[in-house]
């Protein structure tokens, strides 16, 4: 019977390969589920782009759920993914903060006056230390942080429509059911 | 017309694939020796059809036809002719081609060379081989063809990824690949070997020269991709555990162990389950990694494009290849222990618990590469398995092997005696201890330096000790038998890769400094003094160049020139300049001016000092000449008569 | 898919200036800097997912890694500093993972590897010791 051990072990591992070929047909292996879901979303006072005097913290932003949308000049992908943001994303209704991530802001307003502003404001992380604490290590990336400040949902990578209607919508409904 | 031509050659070589794996081993199991004549001519054919798809994917690179898709992607009008040759293999569809042409050039070199062995025997090794033939060259037309035509035609071509644009990339992938594949052999071997149900020593001893050269040519491929790492890279490493790097380390090591069992069952008939176990176990670990490559279920830093719909083919190729031949293992393997009685303390002990440690150390390198999916399976959250895990535990699981490694010539076949045993570890003990004594003054109370030192003294004191000892008790010429020289060069490789592994990794020094042109810094006992930077160009790029001049004790040692490249394409590659040493490199890289744009001001710069790094690679050397060398036995070469005459006489010995 | 090749082209091909590897940092001492490359070699990299923190050209590996300098300058332990990283990018940057009982299969499964394979051998070791007894002289011969 022991002559079967190999065989059993070969199994076990094809197995794993039929999991991992099937697994990463829906998973983008360089995405990293973020520890920070369902926790509060780290306090933060950030310039606004534009007038960099003003300033807007996480507070100021609490009572409403809104979206959070790291984006910068340099991005190839936050090309891809602007129509989407300005047309689905925005009809869903909430507010959307841009988060202007290490990026010179004369590039990032040159490039929102090319392309279309979709944002009702847009903070500015010049050195990247608050995409640290939001976990952010790339662009695009999208958060959903509700009335109470906490984190509800990300989304990395550029958003299609496809994922408009698969992840955001659901989550947006799970936050209505909480009345939230 | 020509790539289309490329194209043909490799459905004939198919249709020849397939004759070659069916009717021999038909014939074989019907006793007809018509059908088991087909194997040659078959195998022959097959590679003339392969060598030709080869040679026309060559000629299209060299002559920039960029209508076919691959050579456009992969190729420019700038590309050197050499580099346009080592795009052939550059990416996945040509090196999947690279694979089959490996296997052919063993299928035919077995072919000529097995003129000895019994036709039945050859007709299945053929065919074994005929059939892994199959499922690549079926693989390469249905998913990766490289012959595929882009229309219209491209004016010009996209680019040989910059990474693999060095001299040891040309060279890397042909080397590691014969070795990869030359394991084939051994598999088809005892395929044939369970399939005749012949279990008999005779297989093995057929089998032994294949399995040392293949073994010497993974050796040789593992370090000239150490090496292309090291220099290419730019991070000073040498090893990263990455799954690519893995994929190819465990094939190698279960090539260590299958080496030394083939050795027992051979001479002394024992252990022939699990000899053709491990020769199974080294060619599926071989097949692995090219499906852990090329599917994308892992991530790595130099994987292949991935594609889903070849990882299911790969997955289905390895479930017939792999699952077929351990079923096959399960029904047949010889089930009573034969062999020669052994004492406790033998040589056939030696060897079996070498290879337990062998075999746990690519059974953990397996473990954590396959972990993080492990983890997605089980809903673990994602973990990464990184150097560190791998290093413990290498080395943990190593420790004992070098620690009983000088013992192994010592041991007799079926019991050894204990005083000669004895004997060696208090002189080996004593050459050790003189050593670590020397190596704590030098080492600055590094532990692992230390460690390194008495590791390496205790193997190369005991193998030295070995040479001398049959040099005193054996008359000449019967000295060193070709198969235990090349025993004994791999075993003072092992330590010198010790030296080179514990010793540069616990003394090098690295620094990232920030340098204004006149500026020197002192590293590793060395000054580095930064002239500047000038433009220089090369064939396809452009490049800043750093001018470093380094300076020991006031005399200029060496200038250095380390580059940041520029491509045609614009991808940018750093390019470190190195002042090799056989006692140490002196290692510089180039970064970026400090002040965005300002060439003329301060760079950002990398020196490193790395004693003994050479011998890591030197080590690994000497274990490929050792395999290469210990295939050269002339007992290997003998005629069948010979051969079957030699193995009574030893059992008489004995 | 379009995002993994951007990704890859970002490991490859430090277009940005920021992103280099090679990072000059004001460093107290050689025992400060010892102690810097040898916890950015243990930690991964969110983005160029097979390189260390200490060998990675992203952008993000730049910023982490003035962000571990910053928190060594104000004292912070290795393990706070693991533990701040952990807190924002998951135990996924952790080339050494901890051991817990999710990850004791990867520590141990070799450990018990080796046990289960040891009985195996000296099982049959003594197995074939006892069948018979091995000739006890030592003949001179070359028995290589």
């Amino acid at each position: 019977m022991s002559r079967f051990v190999p065989l059993l072990g070969f199994v076990l591992l094809v197995a794993l390969f039929g999991f991992g070929i099937w697994w990463n047909t829906g998973h983008d292996q360089h995405e990293i589920v973020s520890p920070l879901i369902n926790k509060p979303a780290p306090a933060f006072s950030l310039p606004v782009l534009g007038d960099e005097t003003q300033h807007v913290s996480k507070q100021q932003l609490l009572g409403k759920p809104y979206f959070l949308n790291v984006f910068g000049s340099w991005c190839i992908e936050c090309v891809h993914e602007h129509p989407v943001l300005s047309e689905q994303v925005k009809n869903l209704g909430l507010p959307l903060v841009g988060f202007n991530y290490k990026d010179d802001p004369k590039d990032a307003a040159a490039w929102l006056t090319e392309h279309g502003n979709p944002f009702d404001r847009v903070i500015v992380d010049r050195d990247g230390r608050a995409g640290i604490d939001f976990g952010v290590y790339g662009a695009p990336e999208t958060f959903l942080i509700d009335g109470k400040g906490v984190i509800r949902y990300k989304h990395v990578g550029p958003i299609t429509p496809e994922v408009v209607e698969k992840e955001f919508r659901p989550a947006l409904a799970a936050l209505a059911k909480e009345g939230g | 017309m020509i790539p289309e031509l490329g194209q043909f050659a490799l459905v004939l070589a198919l249709l020849l694939a397939i004759a070659q794996g069916v009717l021999p081993i038909v014939g074989a199991w019907r006793g007809n020796g018509a059908l088991m004549a087909v194997a040659r001519p078959a195998a022959a054919g097959q590679a003339v059809f392969v060598f030709a798809a080869m040679g026309i994917l060559i000629h299209a690179f060299l002559a920039y036809d960029f209508s076919v898709a691959y050579v456009a992607d992969n190729s420019n009008l700038a590309l050197p002719w050499y580099y346009r040759v080592t795009a052939v293999w550059g990416a996945h569809e040509g090196s999947m081609l690279l694979w089959v042409f490996i296997l052919n050039v063993w299928t035919v070199a077995l072919a000529a060379l097995s003129r000895h062995l019994p036709q039945p025997f050859v007709a299945r090794v053929l065919g074994v081989l005929g059939l892994i033939g199959v499922g690549f060259l079926a693989f390469i037309l249905f998913t990766s063809n490289p012959f595929l035509r882009e229309l219209p035609m491209p004016a010009d071509g996209g680019d040989l990824n910059p990474v693999l644009q060095d001299p040891g990339m040309t060279f890397h992938p042909p080397v590691l690949y014969m070795g990869y594949v030359g394991f084939s052999v051994a598999f088809a071997f005892s395929i044939a070997a369970l399939l005749g149900g012949e279990l008999e020593q005779s297989w093995v001893r057929w089998a032994r020269p294949w399995t040392n050269v293949s073994w010497a040519f993974l050796t040789m491929g593992i370090v000239a991709g150490s090496w292309w790492a090291y220099a290419e890279l730019g991070w000073g490493g040498w090893w990263f555990w990455d799954p690519v790097e893995n994929a190819s380390f465990m094939p190698w090591l279960v090539g260590v162990a299958l080496i030394h069992a083939q050795a027992v069952t051979e001479k002394r008939g024992s252990l022939p389950a699990w000899t053709v176990l491990l020769s199974l176990f080294a060619f599926s670990l071989s097949l692995l990694g090219t499906f852990l490559v090329r599917s994308g279920v892992l991530t790595s830093v130099h994987a292949f494009a991935s594609d889903p719909r070849r990882g299911l083919y790969i997955l289905g190729f390895l479930v017939v290849v792999i699952g077929g031949s351990l079923l096959l293992y399960a029904i047949r393997a010889p089930k009573v222990a034969t062999g020669k009685a052994f004492a406790a303390l033998s040589r056939e002990t030696g060897i079996m618990v070498a290879n337990l440690l062998f075999t746990t150390a690519a059974a953990m390198v397996l473990l954590g590469t396959l972990f993080p999916l492990i983890g997605d399976a089980l809903n673990l959250g994602r973990v990464s398995v990184g150097p560190p895990y791998f290093g413990f535990l290498f080395v943990l699981l190593m420790a004992p092997a070098v620690l009983l490694l000088p013992f192994g010539p010592y041991l007799r076949w079926g019991k050894a005696e204990g005083r000669q045993l004895t004997a060696m570890a208090l002189r080996s003990g004593i050459a050790a201890i003189v050593c670590t004594v020397a190596a704590v003054f030098f080492a600055e109370g590094r532990l692992r330096a230390i460690a390194g030192v008495a590791g390496a003294a205790w193997v190369a004191a005991g193998t030295l000790a070995y040479v001398v000892k049959r040099w005193r008790e054996m008359p000449r010429g019967r000295r060193y038998p070709a198969e235990m020289a090349g025993m004994l060069v791999a075993h003072f490789g092992v330590a010198l890769f010790l030296i080179g592994v514990m010793l540069s990794e616990s003394l090098s020094t690295e620094r990232d400094v920030r340098m204004a042109p006149g500026q020197a810094e002192s590293v590793g006992g060395y000054q580095f003094r930064f002239d500047g930077v000038r433009e220089t160009t090369g064939p396809n790029w452009r490049a800043d160049e750093g001018v470093v001049t380094v300076f020991r004790d006031g005399t200029p040692m060496a200038t250095m020139h380390p580059q940041k490249r520029t491509y045609s394409r614009g991808q940018v590659q750093t390019e470190s300049a190195i002042d090799p040493g056989l006692f140490r490199d002196i290692y510089v890289a180039l970064g970026e001016p400090m002040d965005s744009g300002d060439v003329e001001g301060a760079w950002a710069l990398r020196l490193y000092h790395k004693p003994f790094v050479r011998w890591i690679w030197l080590g690994g050397l000497f274990m490929m000449a050792g395999g290469f060398l210990a295939a050269a036995e002339r007992r290997f070469r003998a005629k069948k008569a010979a051969a079957t005459a030699g193995a009574p006489a030893k059992e008489q010995l004995a | 898919m379009r995002r993994l090749a951007m990704l890859a082209a970002l490991c490859l091909l430090p277009l940005l200036a920021f992103a280099q590897a090679i990072q000059p940092l004001p460093f107290r001492d050689r025992a400060e800097e010892l102690r810097f490359q040898h916890l950015s070699a243990e930690l991964r990299c969110p983005m160029c997912q097979n390189e260390t923190l200490a060998d990675s050209n992203a952008p993000i590996a730049h910023d982490l890694r003035r962000q571990i300098f910053e928190m060594m300058q104000a004292g912070k332990s290795d393990a706070e500093i693991k533990a701040y990283l952990v807190d924002r990018y998951s135990s996924f940057v952790l080339y050494k993972p901890p051991v817990e009982p999710q990850t004791w299969l990867l520590w141990f499964g070799p450990l018990l590897v080796l046990a289960a394979g040891g009985i195996v051998v000296a099982v049959q070791v003594r197995r074939r010791s006892r069948q018979a007894p091995p000739v006890a002289a030592i003949d001179t011969e070359d028995d290589w």
